[in-house]
């Protein structure tokens, strides 16, 4: 078999390209098929009046209606609160099991537990907050009977923002610990050594030289837990039943529900979410590529 | 391993946050086991998950659930397999479009995808351009619906089984795997079930469960599309019962540590997250 050691942005001959290019249709017409005709789909309806003729009126209709504005703020404040939060959390954890000086088993703890939380998510998540931290939840109790502190008297409520984004957290710093552990290890003993001899103390070693390569990859995985917790549905619906109006819940009402209803909005608001997972994915892809110069 | 000459107060640090770690993590099982456990009065015992599990509509949607599953397993396998192989092999100037299209499945939020597969799939479908209608709408019948839905859970588990599959294809020499096949006389399938695929064993297997950890905790767009899968029982379960849910909730905990328990026993350590929150 001929082998190419050409480099790969040197394009081919023509005829053999098309014959290559076969073996992946499959996978681009699963794509266009499932993935993205029916995203495109919704985009297009978002320019459409419910005559189906060309309108910009659902685009203005996100900045001018107050209640849209407001449940992309709520999203925008609820991702950006448990992304930082989670981040900064995340970040000491797996600081705690990589440099920071923990034996190695509980690494593997901490690495299992943290690929189950990040996947344990919507209903059976919800529930379990509820059991924690409900009326009759575990820890109110015992704040209760053995602190005599009434967290609902204080003003706590499990379905409010506080409530909500404590749960968040529980998938947000899992997913920052298992993508840290890493960036933490690439972390290389001769640059310490080599601010220690120069007489750098260990304020001086993290602040100069060790956070300023380690910050592309924090603040791009702290855009990705954004993404992470934008997108969500499932969690919120299950835990507050639809009382807490973020994006993706007023998404629904929107076009499936029967007191709001104009799908047409719907879609315009599916498209400004679309826009802004966008930018916070290529947020994180572009400084994690960034990070990539020092961290291999 | 000694760090800075403080090594004690570092690893009172260290300790500090892996305990808060710790907690976060453990206390709100414990609270749902420990709830689960008290269906009876001032009894302490495992009645709520007999009754939980002895529910038909359990059995049934749990059942429908797992079927989701495994189809939506094999056709990401079908998909993804041959797709990375092929790139590796021969075509490494499609490697940037097609990771660009497992990206944009992180993009699209699973309810905007739930609704633009309903808008598409959910009418009947003409011949672009004209009044030539090919089907009618794939959503009037079970069959369609069930097709359509696992479309939807194939794109979902996309960016993880690609990576799953794609990490394992770069640790194996494909190129030099299949010459040597090829050169013994090997034909294609031979070469893909015989030598890529047991290469891939602990790939493939981390790639399926992280794909059966997605559909079985699925919620968003099986209620979108109507079906009587897992998530959704639960959730309705959980507004008229207490003690039910969170058995079966401390029960799909279980479940997610099982597979995830499995695939770093696999991989090594590499672990992944699903994200259909």
């Amino acid at each position: 078999m001929a082998q190419t050691t050409l480099p790969a942005s040197r394009p081919p001959a023509a005829p053999l390209n098309v014959k290559k290019w076969l073996g992946v249709l499959p996978f681009f017409l699963f794509a266009v098929l499932f993935l993205i005709w029916p995203s495109a789909r919704l985009m297009v309806d978002a320019f459409l009046n419910p005559e189906g003729r060309f309108t910009l009126a659902n685009l203005f209709e996100l900045f001018r209606n107050q209640t849209i504005v407001n449940s992309y703020l709520l999203s925008i404040k609820i991702s950006a609160v448990t992304a930082i939060g989670g981040g900064i959390f995340g970040f000491f954890l797996a600081y705690s099991v990589t440099i920071g000086g923990l034996p190695k088993p509980l690494r593997s703890i901490l690495i299992t537990f943290s690929a189950v939380a990040s996947n344990f998510a919507g209903v059976p998540l919800a529930f379990a907050f509820v059991a924690t931290l409900g009326r009759t939840g575990f820890i109110t109790a015992i704040l209760k009977n053995i602190f005599d502190i009434n967290i609902y008297q204080t003003g706590f409520n499990l379905y409010s923002f506080l409530g909500l984004s404590l749960t968040y957290m529980y998938f947000q710093f899992p997913l920052m610990v298992l993508i840290m552990a890493p960036a933490l290890d690439a972390l290389k003993t001769e640059w310490r050594e080599a601010a220690q001899n120069l007489g750098a103390t260990a304020l001086q070693y993290w602040w100069h030289v060790a956070l300023p390569i380690l910050m592309p990859s924090i603040i791009g995985t702290m855009f990705l837990l954004f993404a992470n917790s934008f997108g969500a549905y499932a969690t919120a619906y299950a835990l507050t039943g639809g009382s807490l109006p973020l994006i993706t819940i007023q998404l629904r009402a929107q076009i499936s529900g029967d007191v709001l209803h104009n799908p047409s909005l719907g879609y315009a608001m599916a498209m400004g979410m679309i826009i802004i997972m966008a930018v916070s994915t290529t947020g994180y892809i572009w400084l994690q590529s960034r990070s990539e110069r020092w961290l291999k | 391993m000694k760090i800075f000459s403080g090594l004690r107060s570092i690893s009172l640090w260290s300790g500090f946050w892996y305990l808060l770690g710790v907690l976060y993590f453990i206390l709100p099982l414990y609270a749902t086991f420990d709830f689960s456990m008290r269906l009876e009065r001032d009894k302490y015992n495992f009645v709520a998950y007999q009754k939980a599990f002895a529910d038909p509509n359990f059995l049934k949607t749990f059942a429908y659930s797992n079927i989701l599953a495994a189809v939506t397993i094999v056709i990401s396998l079908l998909l993804v397999v041959p797709t990375s192989y092929w790139i590796r092999l021969r075509l490494p100037e499609a490697r940037r479009i097609v990771e660009y299209i497992t990206t944009l499945a992180i993009v699209i939020p699973a309810i905007v995808m739930g609704f633009g597969l309903v808008s598409v799939y959910g009418a009947p479908i003409n011949l672009p351009f004209t009044s030539i209608q090919l089907t009618d709408s794939l959503l009037n019948t079970r069959l369609g619906t069930n097709f359509i839905i696992i479309m939807g859970y194939t794109v979902l588990a996309l960016p993880l089984m690609y990576r799953s599959i794609d990490t394992g294809m770069r640790t194996i020499d494909v190129r030099t795997l299949t010459e040597a096949a090829q050169s013994l006389g090997a034909n294609w399938t031979t070469i893909i079930v015989r030598v890529i695929l047991p290469n891939l064993r602990a790939s493939i297997l981390s790639g399926a469960l992280l794909t059966f950890a997605i559909v079985v905790g699925e919620v968003t767009i099986s209620s979108i599309m109507n079906v009587p899968a897992f998530s959704p029982y639960l959730w309705l379960l959980g507004q008229h019962k207490a003690y039910e849910p969170a058995a079966l909730s401390f029960a799909s905990f279980l479940m997610i540590w099982a597979s995830m328990g499995i695939i770093q026993i696999v991989t090594g350590g590499r672990a992944q997250a699903a994200g259909a929150h």
